[in-house]
């Protein structure tokens, strides 16, 4: 009798603490999982598309997601530094691929690019993390550090702000075409790896993500600037008590981010072959949905968070809404990267490696 | 004073530095292609054109910086510290043009072309250099002493300039509204054939510093006198007023003509999801990115309620539509609200920015087309008629949009001053505490979205029947940045703001059509500066002012900083 009574008030209790929103968020959850669920498996039972095509979508979903993952870096240092977004972050990465742009013009007029791509290719980059860097840390010094202490929605406001001035000041600067970046003659076509067919662009764009990441994992891990930063991260006030000087560590955070950012914008132009003044800004939410996938403020997960956007935002067309019967699933391709982004930040707003940061950063 | 102008090395230092940085800044501006923009903009014909009024600002400016930051030293000194920094900036200018003639910088600089080069030149070619740099010490000197002079003085000068400033800016316009009897006379007495002459603007300065010295004299009797009335009389005066402004609205389009009543529609088109922004933003604290939605919403429930084209659901009248439309922007409001409740701050900008990017992308697809039309979107909207009166262009529509926002700020101001608009603020200030106290906070941000959604809903309704057709392109993310920053610039939380907020970003660069190409160039800049000079904005809330006056002066005080940086800390 007694322990039925505690049965049913636990139920009750159970049932009470499930709220109408709950429920809604449980829908909400089941309809997409369904969705996905039905959707792939119409698509595969179809077997409309042979196996290369899948391989050709992992490929290129992997080089866009490596992408991703630099530019997420940015917004996951700064974030977990200033509890900020970064939103001029994606602007940043626009700056970097357009000014290497005219760089890359200069050495394909000189005749230099396709005789030595390799040193084209270094110099390119160069100027693109040039230019990022001294854009961010000019975004830094005017529109993010006097505003430091201020409330919470200022400084996304002023970093809101920044993102369209930097945007409307390339489009003055620049113009408001698109430009053609020059093509390497030695990255067209395809290399055989391992018996597979892999677009030279593509290869070139992981193998240097990869490197870069790898860079940057050691100066974050192993240097000593590396470890002040994540002093920096963990507590704002004991780093400063520990003599750690947390203006300069912001500003090397900026930059180092920037910098990746900038690289990410030239292996960017180099798989879409063209820059324009707004191209930074979806490229700069999917970046920043990537870093919150993988868990915000954590460096291996903003790679790993890019590898999955880039892959799912490639293969999800075909392979979940071809299924459903959703006519040119391409154009919806960015629709599955936002419905990402709202999912990770109702469901797991810590990400995938985030639970050690959860409470206090989320 | 600052530490660094105590010494004389600091000294040039700081000039040199802000000579510099408003150097730099007038360079940017002429490669930006703003000066070269405005450079047929005559303010006073044939003396001053908009393009040399932005860049002798610089050197102005240079020299007001210096000017300030040297307070409490003798004037001359202030005075040639003014005009050198005013002739770094010349220096700086120049640079450009020299540099320019000799190298090709438009391979990479669109903009720095050779008319680009005459116009800093004074179109002299490098006979004009000097000239630039004399100009520019000139107003480095100027700007230098008007911290100087006593306000009696300066009030007036300011008011005068800022009048045949502002009337030469416009001075089509005006033309415009100046047609025929008496405003003919006034026009041939102020304008030539290129714009406003020398000794218009002169009578201008002459009217404008008068009216101003008058007001100074009599403001404060005249409000005494309006105080001391007895309240049947104060309320008979107030009764006027509101009288004149109805009166004036009424006539407005017909006298302002038809370009600006259609500017006006689009002010007040703004202002109506600027008061559904702001209550999402202002009230509540929720920040929305996606906020074009609700207003897309409206449009596109009124364009397939009532079109005569193929996508039509039903054929009905606007007037019924719009309660419909108002209400499913309502109920959009709240399912768009739902999943989000539990998310804060950054994330929620984020997030909201991800569902109106998802909508916009849906309504744009093939997928949706059968039903919503593409990128062709619905076409062929009638517009509405009362009682046989067709309100066919902006003249007309214009009282549609003035009695929808008058009625939406009533609805807006009620809101505020009810039980749950203290919900919603105390949602703002904190949303543990609010829950701790017993608010709902689930239903209160709810409301918040749905009316808020409520609100775009009526300016989507009346927008679908200004163009008479409903595109996707319209709804795109840009729209929610320019009500963020309308009501940003007018001040979060307050209702005038909003109306201030639209005029001003809204109105003015459609006034100045050459904006148009740098109009989020401005935006951007405005919501930088103002979050750090002005953060309450134009026309703030009392509650606003305080708070963000006093955070922002109390790191001041080094013990106060460590402390507020504990409290950031805490809400972190």
């Amino acid at each position: 009798m007694a322990a039925t009574l505690v049965a049913a008030r636990i139920q009750r209790n159970w049932l009470q603490r499930l709220s109408v929103i709950d429920i809604f968020l449980w829908a909400f959850r089941l309809a997409v999982l369904a969705a996905v669920v039905v959707g792939t498996f119409r698509t595969l039972y179809s077997g409309r598309y042979a196996g290369e095509v899948w391989l050709d979508f992992v490929v290129f979903g992997v080089s866009q997601g490596s992408v991703y993952a630099l530019i997420a870096l940015g917004y996951t240092m700064v974030y977990g530094i200033l509890r900020m977004i970064n939103f001029a972050h994606g602007d940043i990465f626009m700056c970097g691929a357009y000014t290497a742009y005219y760089a890359a013009g200069a050495l394909y007029r000189a005749g230099v690019f396709n005789r030595q791509p390799l040193l084209s290719l270094a110099i390119i980059l160069a100027v693109a993390v040039t230019a990022s860097t001294s854009v961010a840390l000019l975004v830094e010094r005017v529109a993010y550090r006097p505003l430091r202490r201020a409330p919470r929605l200022v400084p996304l406001i002023s970093a809101i702000g920044a993102s369209f001035f930097i945007e409307y000041a390339v489009r003055g600067l620049y113009g408001s075409g698109f430009q053609a970046y020059p093509e390497f003659e030695v990255f067209k076509g395809k290399w055989n790896v391992f018996g597979i067919g892999i677009l030279r662009t593509q290869a070139v764009v992981i193998v240097a993500t990869l490197i870069l990441m790898g860079l940057l994992y050691l100066f974050v891990m192993r240097t000593k600037t590396g470890t002040a930063m994540r002093a920096v991260s963990e507590d704002m006030e004991v780093a400063a008590l520990m003599g750690i000087n947390v203006d300069r560590i912001i500003v090397i955070t900026f930059a180092v981010g920037a910098a990746a950012a900038g690289a990410a914008g030239v292996l960017y132009a180099l798989v879409f072959k063209q820059v324009h003044f707004f191209m930074g800004f979806y490229p700069g939410i999917k970046a920043f949905t990537a870093a919150v996938l993988g868990g915000i403020g954590n460096i291996p997960g903003a790679m790993l968070g890019g590898l999955f956007l880039g892959l799912f935002e490639s293969v999800g067309p075909i392979l979940v809404l071809d299924g459903l019967g959703i006519v040119a699933p391409y154009q919806l391709k960015d629709v599955i990267a936002f419905t990402m982004l709202v999912m990770v930040l109702i469901f797991r707003p810590s990400g995938i490696l985030g639970e050690r940061l959860a409470g206090k950063k989320a | 004073m600052e530490p660094a102008a105590k010494t004389a090395r600091g000294v040039w230092r700081s000039v040199v530095q802000t000579g510099a940085l408003w150097g730099a800044g007038a360079i940017f501006l002429a490669l930006v292609g703003l000066v070269e923009a405005v450079s047929h903009r005559q303010i006073v014909a044939g003396v001053l054109s908009l393009a040399y009024a932005l860049l002798l600002l610089a050197g102005l400016g240079a020299g007001t910086q210096v000017s300030r930051r040297w307070a409490g030293r003798a004037a001359w000194q202030r005075i040639v510290g003014g005009a050198l920094a005013g002739a770094l900036v010349g220096v700086a200018v120049e640079l450009l043009v020299v540099i320019g003639r000799s190298v090709n910088l438009r391979i990479m600089l669109i903009n720095a072309s050779p008319p680009l080069y005459e116009i800093l030149s004074f179109g002299r070619g490098l006979g004009g250099v000097p000239l630039m740099m004399l100009a520019q010490t000139g107003a480095g000197a100027i700007g230098a002493a008007a911290p100087l002079l006593p306000p009696w003085f300066r009030r007036p000068v300011i008011a005068g300039l800022s009048m045949a400033f502002v009337i030469g800016l416009f001075q089509d316009l005006v033309q415009l509204m100046l047609q025929s009897g008496v405003r003919a006379g006034l026009r041939s007495l102020l304008f030539t054939g290129d714009g406003l002459a020398l000794h218009g603007a002169v009578l201008l300065f002459v009217f404008a510093a008068g009216l101003s010295v008058l007001r100074a004299r009599y403001r404060a009797p005249a409000g005494r006198w309006a105080v001391g009335l007895p309240p049947q009389r104060r309320r008979v005066l107030r009764w006027i007023t509101m009288g004149a402004v109805v009166a004036a609205i009424l006539i407005l389009p017909w006298v302002a003509g038809l370009f600006i009543s259609q500017v006006l529609v689009l002010v007040g088109l703004y202002t109506l999801m600027g008061l559904g922004l702001n209550l999402e933003v202002g009230f509540a604290g929720l920040l929305d990115l996606g906020f074009v939605a609700f207003f897309a919403i409206g449009a596109y429930t009124v364009g397939l309620l009532t079109t005569t084209g193929p996508l039509a659901v039903a054929h009905l009248a606007w007037w019924t539509v719009v309660p419909i439309a108002t209400v499913v922007s309502l109920i959009a409001g709240v399912f768009f609200g739902l999943p989000i409740l539990r998310i804060r701050g950054d994330y929620l900008a984020i997030a909201t920015l991800g569902f109106g990017e998802i909508i916009r992308l849906l309504v744009l697809s093939d997928f949706l087309r059968p039903w919503l039309g593409g990128s062709q979107g619905v076409l062929g909207i009638p517009r509405p008629v009362l009682v046989g009166l067709e309100f066919r262009g902006p003249q007309q529509l214009i009282y549609l949009t003035v009695v929808a926002s008058a009625l939406v700020a009533f609805v807006a101001a009620r809101l505020r001053d009810s039980r749950l608009g203290r919900a919603w603020m105390a949602v703002r200030e904190d949303e543990d505490v609010a829950e701790a106290l017993g608010i709902n906070t689930v239903n209160v941000k709810l409301l918040a979205y749905g009316i808020g959604g409520a609100f775009a809903g009526v300016s989507g309704a009346i927008f679908a029947v200004m163009l008479g057709s409903v595109f996707p392109h319209s709804f795109n993310v840009l729209i929610s940045i320019n009500v963020l920053a309308l009501i940003i610039v007018g001040g979060m939380g307050s209702l005038p703001g909003v109306m201030v907020g639209s005029l001003a970003l809204v109105g003015l660069p459609e006034l100045l059509r050459e904006f148009s190409d740098f109009r989020f160039l401005v935006y951007g800049a405005v919501l930088i500066v103002m979050m750090q000079l002005r953060p309450e904005g134009l026309w703030p809330t009392a509650v606003a002012r305080r708070e963000l006056h006093d955070g922002a002066q109390a790191p001041a005080v080094p013990g106060h900083a460590v402390e507020l940086a504990g409290a950031k800390e805490g809400d972190g």
